[in-house]
């Protein structure tokens, strides 16, 4: 997607919208399926890509809020009988409100030591889910099922094109406004902070609510993301947030790249099809090489990394760069904007 | 990823399943050709419950050896199974995919509670067979709601109320006490218990003690139920638990008759941490025969399920039980397609594995006859019980019919 507003990248732009839009009326209900999956992933991996990219905090733990934001608005629905539409955003605030408040003891933990802590928040996610006291909200561990939403006003689209439609434009929305928060003032705060955390106090930056606050937008995007993930699965159960989920989020930022918006949509692809990629070349290896499909998952990423250590985002950029340069000598433009030169710079936390 | 080609598939089959819908002649199902049955399956390959991937390795191995013999009715056997990680989204997609892209037949013993719960409204509303899932929950056995999902081993409940019909019949008397895992499973094992007392024996359980996973011990829970005056325990806890419960029951001297759910009967992982002597005389239920059993050494079934592993698998998946259990599911899969004949339309498939009689398989203990019909999707209702010895499983008396 556009990184920067040079005219490739509007052009980019415009094609994978246009793409996005045209997509459900050309592939069949499971590759459509697929494609509303990849873009909650996507969702996911934007929020995470905020705080760990742009403002150098590790979560291991995203599948947590990414959990809350799935049962949330299952209960909201299954429960309280609230539609989705009322249903998902109520629970993203819930989200928000989580994440900002694990913001603050995550104030005082730096690095690794957060990244600890967070992890222990996706080890105990599915177990607080089958908690007994919470049995009759949640199900305990035979979970809720949920109807899919229909297309309104009865407009010709099945279920699958409706719920597509809805999470592109959710990931659009929510594109846009880290797009708006990272250009800004915000964006040069929490990068800000993240490469030079006492400057950015003596330059008057109030660094632990510019932490907490990006812990609890982080949190809504994967909220979100979650709620949108309950309507497409039409199933929650604590099974389905285990700690894989909260490694596959940190695994696809990486590999988008990080401290870049656009590469969310490349680790949501990475992560949605390579392991069925792994899993259909186990055949290749015959039937004693079943149990082989994690091997070759990491393989796969090994490979990918070695071959692009900045990410995917980061290698298209380079791979731009090598294209203008060739063809005009010039190669900094007067006008290219902060967080675009902030995101170059920032390839690790 | 959308190449025309695929797109072109994939309508023209929606048209085709539009027509068959439509037309009075159940036509054969999606993914039936003169000389393949395409079939489909999720399995953990990866993931926390990947030690169950042998079912899968199992069952492929199972439909080689019939293609090589010949398939079924002179049509082969296509037999598709996706990771799933043991993750209900990657499930749903699996499945989704198998279904409209693969377009299979039908999804057989996909395994695992929560995923087969996350698919089962999908594959029911499309009325595509959700065969012989590899649970024991009971809740897809229910033919009157999900007329297109079936079990086939004996369900938690089973189990527990043959339980119950043995402690009427040994020990009228008795005072029972319950240790449950809370979660489907234990709470199962509650409801079948009752059931099998029947009501006017249910004040028999005098005192129920649940835990959480996510406790380190049920020793708290043992003594809670020991103080009750209970002359039996019924143990529905996982291995870890189970063998706890089963240890702590002996050291704090309290020596109630001890009923234990199939789930933890691994003499490796359960009555080996819980000590062996301390293990003697805990009853559990049995339908397959043990591979590590000395006594069908010689018997022809055990023969045959050896014969395959030798030929077909590798000779460390001879004693494990998740291959005796793909074993049976195979054969029992092969069966319901020769019953069907010609007629491989997915009602008829579905109607064939609801109309199985007294069939037997070679893994099973003698006298264990499968059986359904429109309004039991429980096939293995029997089970006989088998008390440890100290060493091994001891089976006595008579089979037991839920």
């Amino acid at each position: 997607m556009a990184d920067a507003d040079s005219a490739p990248g509007v052009l980019v732009a415009i094609a994978v919208g246009v793409f996005a839009l045209a997509f459900p009326f050309a592939a069949s209900g499971y590759h459509i399926y697929q494609g509303a999956q990849v873009l909650i992933l996507a969702i996911a991996l934007l929020g995470l890509n905020l705080l760990t990219g742009f403002n150098g905090q590790i979560s291991l733990g995203h599948g947590a809020f990414f959990a809350i934001g799935s049962y949330g608005a299952a209960i909201l629905m299954v429960k309280f009988g609230l539609p989705y539409w009322a249903a998902i955003p109520l629970a993203s605030v819930v989200c928000f409100i989580a994440g900002f408040l694990f913001g603050f003891p995550a104030l005082r933990f730096g690095g690794l030591y957060l990244a600890l802590a967070t992890f222990a928040l996706a080890v105990a996610t599915p177990q607080i889910l089958s908690y007994k006291g919470f049995d009759a909200l949640t199900g305990g561990s035979q979970g809720l099922t949920l109807a899919k939403p229909r297309a309104p006003f009865g407009i010709g689209l099945t279920a699958d094109q409706w719920l597509y439609l809805v999470c592109l434009a959710c990931a659009a929305a929510l594109y846009w406004a880290a797009l708006n928060l990272v250009r800004g003032r915000v964006g040069r705060a929490l990068v800000a902070i993240r490469d030079q955390p006492i400057a950015a106090e003596t330059m008057g930056i109030n660094a632990a609510l510019y932490k907490t606050t990006c812990f609890g937008v982080s949190a809504l995007y994967a909220g979100v993301a979650g709620g949108l993930s309950t309507l497409a699965v039409g199933f929650v159960s604590p099974e389905s947030f285990g700690l894989a989920l909260s490694l596959a989020f940190l695994v696809g930022i990486v590999v988008g790249g990080l401290a870049s918006l656009g590469g969310a949509l490349f680790g949501a692809l990475f992560i949605e099809f390579v392991p069925n990629l792994a899993d259909q070349l186990t055949v290749s290896f015959g039937e004693g090489a079943k149990a082989l499909p994690g091997a070759i998952y990491g393989a796969l990423l090994i490979l990918v990394m070695a071959a692009m250590p900045t990410g995917v985002a980061g290698a298209a950029r380079a791979a731009a760069r090598a294209l203008t340069s060739s063809r005009q000598p010039k190669v900094e433009k007067g006008g290219v904007n902060v967080a675009a030169k902030y995101e170059r710079k920032g390839e690790a936390p | 990823m959308i190449t025309r080609r695929t797109f072109l598939q994939s309508s023209a089959a929606a048209a085709a399943l539009a027509a068959s819908a439509s037309s009075a002649r159940a036509d054969n199902a999606p993914g039936v050709t003169d000389t393949e049955i395409k079939i489909g399956q999720t399995m953990p390959y990866s993931g926390p419950a990947s030690a169950y991937g042998v079912i899968g390795r199992t069952e492929a191995a199972y439909f080689k050896m019939i293609n090589e013999k010949g398939g079924v009715n002179g049509r082969k056997i296509n037999f598709i199974s996706l990771d799933d990680a043991y993750s209900p989204p990657k499930t749903v997609e699996q499945i989704r995919r198998l279904v409209e892209q693969e377009q299979v037949a039908f999804i057989f013993n996909s395994l695992g509670t929560p995923p087969n719960a996350a698919i089962r409204q999908y594959l029911n509303d499309n009325k595509v067979p959700q065969l012989f899932v590899a649970t024991g929950a009971a809740m897809f056995s229910d033919p009157a709601h999900f007329p297109w999902t079936m079990g086939w081993q004996p369900n938690y409940q089973t189990e527990a109320k043959i339980f119950g019909k043995h402690i009427l019949k040994t020990k009228p008397d008795a005072k029972i006490a319950v240790l449950y895992q809370n979660d489907g499973f234990g709470k199962d094992y509650l409801i079948g218990l009752k059931d099998g007392l029947g009501t006017d024996h249910a004040g028999m359980v005098i005192k129920e003690a649940s835990y959480e996973t996510s406790e380190p011990t049920v020793d708290s829970q043992i003594v809670t139920l020991q103080g009750s005056g209970a002359d039996v325990l019924l143990i529905a806890a996982t291995p870890k638990f189970a063998a706890q419960a089963i240890r702590k029951t002996f050291d704090v001297g309290w020596t109630p008759v001890r009923y234990m759910t199939d789930v933890s009967q691994s003499i490796a992982s359960v009555m080996k941490p819980a000590g062996l002597e301390k293990s003697k005389g805990v009853i559990t239920g049995v339908y397959g025969k043990d591979p590590t059993d000395a006594r069908w050494k010689d018997d022809p079934g055990f023969k045959e399920y050896s014969a395959f592993i030798e030929k077909y698998m590798t000779p460390k998946d001879l004693i494990d039980a998740n291959a005796v259990y793909g074993f049976g599911l195979g054969a029992t899969m092969i069966q319901v397609l020769k019953q069907c004949g010609s007629d491989l339309s997915r009602a008829n498939i579905m109607k064939q594995a609801a109309s199985l009689k007294d069939l037997e398989l070679p893994m099973l203990l003698p006298g264990i006859k499968i059986n359904t019909s429109s309004d039991n999707f429980s096939p293995i209702r029997q089970e006989a019980l088998a008390s440890f010895n100290g060493e091994s499983w001891e089976q006595f008396g008579e089979l037991y019919q839920a």
